[in-house]
């Protein structure tokens, strides 16, 4: 199991697709180029893979750019025969925060995001309950079930933990049954 | 030979006499009388293109007849009115020099029908628009991102749905006597095929009897349909809406014989109107207010 964490620069993939010196995430023909360029660079990991999807040369990042570059491609990566990508973003500004939302929410998707002042957060649709599980392990994590437990002792925790899993908000080691959080993958690979 | 005498003052509220006139089929020698304008703005610019365009595409000849009045010429000359209008009309009477690229102009008349002319666009308004905004409407710095999204979203609708060509302009005034504060005017026009037919295959059916320029009009406007399968379409002018109210602006979308509003407290536009002559494309106006 290799979950190396791949970082792609959105800002250079930009200047690399769009045939000019326009660097603006702006229109969709440029977010679908852009998005093919990051899945070609992920062809090359394996079965399971983490990426890092980094904005933070981004200045503009308008809709259809959004719903290419973050939606779509998380949710081709959810389709049942895909392989089990993980990916964060990094560089989110406040002024992309409002279309990553947007295209999230229409699409009831949900991504680990990384502020440009370094903050993680998760933006998109997820209930409350599930955040605070998710928190939990951002800041506590790796943790196995049982620690888990002793905070959310609801019975319910064993579905909460299943869901972060299978949105690829979490990822369950198969060997140790830990949990991590992405960042922490990040930070520290397997 | 036809002869329109257009309005002496040629703004969005205006702009109707023009687009009514020059939607009428058949009209083949067209003059533009516009000796007598006084006052145009990005709207009446556009406006007269789009309506010189279409004569033109009906095999018409269409001619203009240029302001007497030397102030309207030099804007019309800032704004790079003649760049796009010596392809469209015959122009009668002297045009100016074009100014220097360093003029009060947020955004020039800027013809759209690629996605790299919004790339262009975009890549001008950064330049330009943030002092604006942030010195004439009071906006924060960091608006003119959001400014730039809702440009983009708006000029990608000519590209995606008019399968026409279209223009795109900005410019800030003193709305003194109207508002008593400054505004921004965003214009965007085509003459594409407009709101229904771009929508027509995809729901005209559920809609029945009813479907028409207007009900299309609703149906993107308020509901966010678009003639895409693709779920994560549509957004677009549902965001662009959502901002402009943040603004406390107004937006209006010509298509055909309909038009919709988003009126703020601020204007007295009806918020849908019917029965208009039939133009074809769309015609999208924006106004910013400072903020009070």
């Amino acid at each position: 199991m290799d979950l190396t964490p791949l970082t792609i620069d959105v800002g250079v993939l930009v200047s690399k697709t769009v045939t000019s010196l326009h660097s603006h995430l702006v229109t969709r023909p440029t977010g679908r180029a852009v998005r093919l360029a990051i899945e070609a660079q992920m062809a090359s990991t394996g079965v399971q893979s983490l990426s890092i999807i980094d904005l933070s040369d981004v200045t503009i990042l308008d809709f259809s750019c959004a719903d290419e570059v973050i939606a779509k491609l998380l949710q081709g990566y959810l389709e049942p025969e895909s392989p089990e990508a993980f990916f964060m973003f990094r560089g989110v500004r406040e002024s992309h925060r409002d279309q990553i939302q947007v295209v999230l929410e229409r699409q009831a998707l949900v991504a680990v995001a990384e502020t440009d002042t370094g903050v993680r957060e998760l933006l998109g649709v997820i209930e409350a309950y599930d955040t605070r599980v998710w928190q939990l392990l951002e800041t506590e994590g790796p943790l196995v079930r049982e620690d888990f437990a002793r905070m959310f002792p609801e019975p319910i925790l064993d579905d909460v933990l299943d869901r972060l899993r299978k949105r690829r908000i979490v990822f369950q080691n198969p060997i140790s049954g830990r949990y991590h959080a992405l960042s922490q993958l990040v930070d520290d690979p397997l | 030979m036809n002869v329109f005498s257009v309005p002496t003052e040629l703004d969005y509220q205006a702009v109707d006499q023009v687009l009514d006139m020059a939607g009428q089929v058949g009209i083949e020698h067209m003059l533009f009388d516009a000796r007598h304008v006084r006052w145009i703005d990005p709207n009446g610019m556009v406006a007269l293109l789009a309506a010189g365009a279409v004569v033109k595409k009906q095999g018409g000849s269409p001619r203009l007849q240029l302001p007497d009045n030397s102030d309207v010429l030099g804007y019309l000359s800032r704004m790079g009115f003649f760049h796009e209008a010596t392809g469209i009309f015959e122009l009668l009477g002297r045009v100016p020099k074009r100014a220097s690229r360093l003029s009060d102009v947020l955004l020039e008349i800027t013809s759209i029908t690629a996605n790299a002319d919004v790339h262009t666009v975009i890549d001008e308004v950064q330049k330009r628009a943030g002092n604006v905004l942030a010195s004439r409407l009071g906006y924060p710095a960091t608006s003119v991102v959001q400014f730039s999204v809702i440009l983009s979203e708006v000029c990608q609708n000519i590209v995606e749905h008019a399968e026409g060509s279209g223009w795109v302009a900005v410019q800030a005034y003193n709305w003194t006597k109207r508002l008593g504060r400054y505004v921004v005017v965003i214009t965007v026009m085509d003459i594409g095929r407009g709101f229904r037919h771009s929508l027509s295959a995809e729901h005209s059916a559920r809609y029945g009897d009813r479907w028409g320029d207007s009900t299309a009009l609703e149906a993107a406007f308020l509901h966010g349909l678009t003639r895409f399968p693709d779920s994560g379409r549509g957004q677009g002018i549902q965001q662009i809406r959502r901002q402009v109210q943040r603004w406390d602006g107004s937006i209006t979308i010509r298509s055909g014989t309909a038009r919709i509003a988003q009126v703020p407290e601020w204007d007295i536009a009806d918020p849908v109107v019917d029965g208009l002559k039939s133009f074809p494309g769309a015609q999208i106006s924006i106004i910013l207010p400072a903020v009070k």
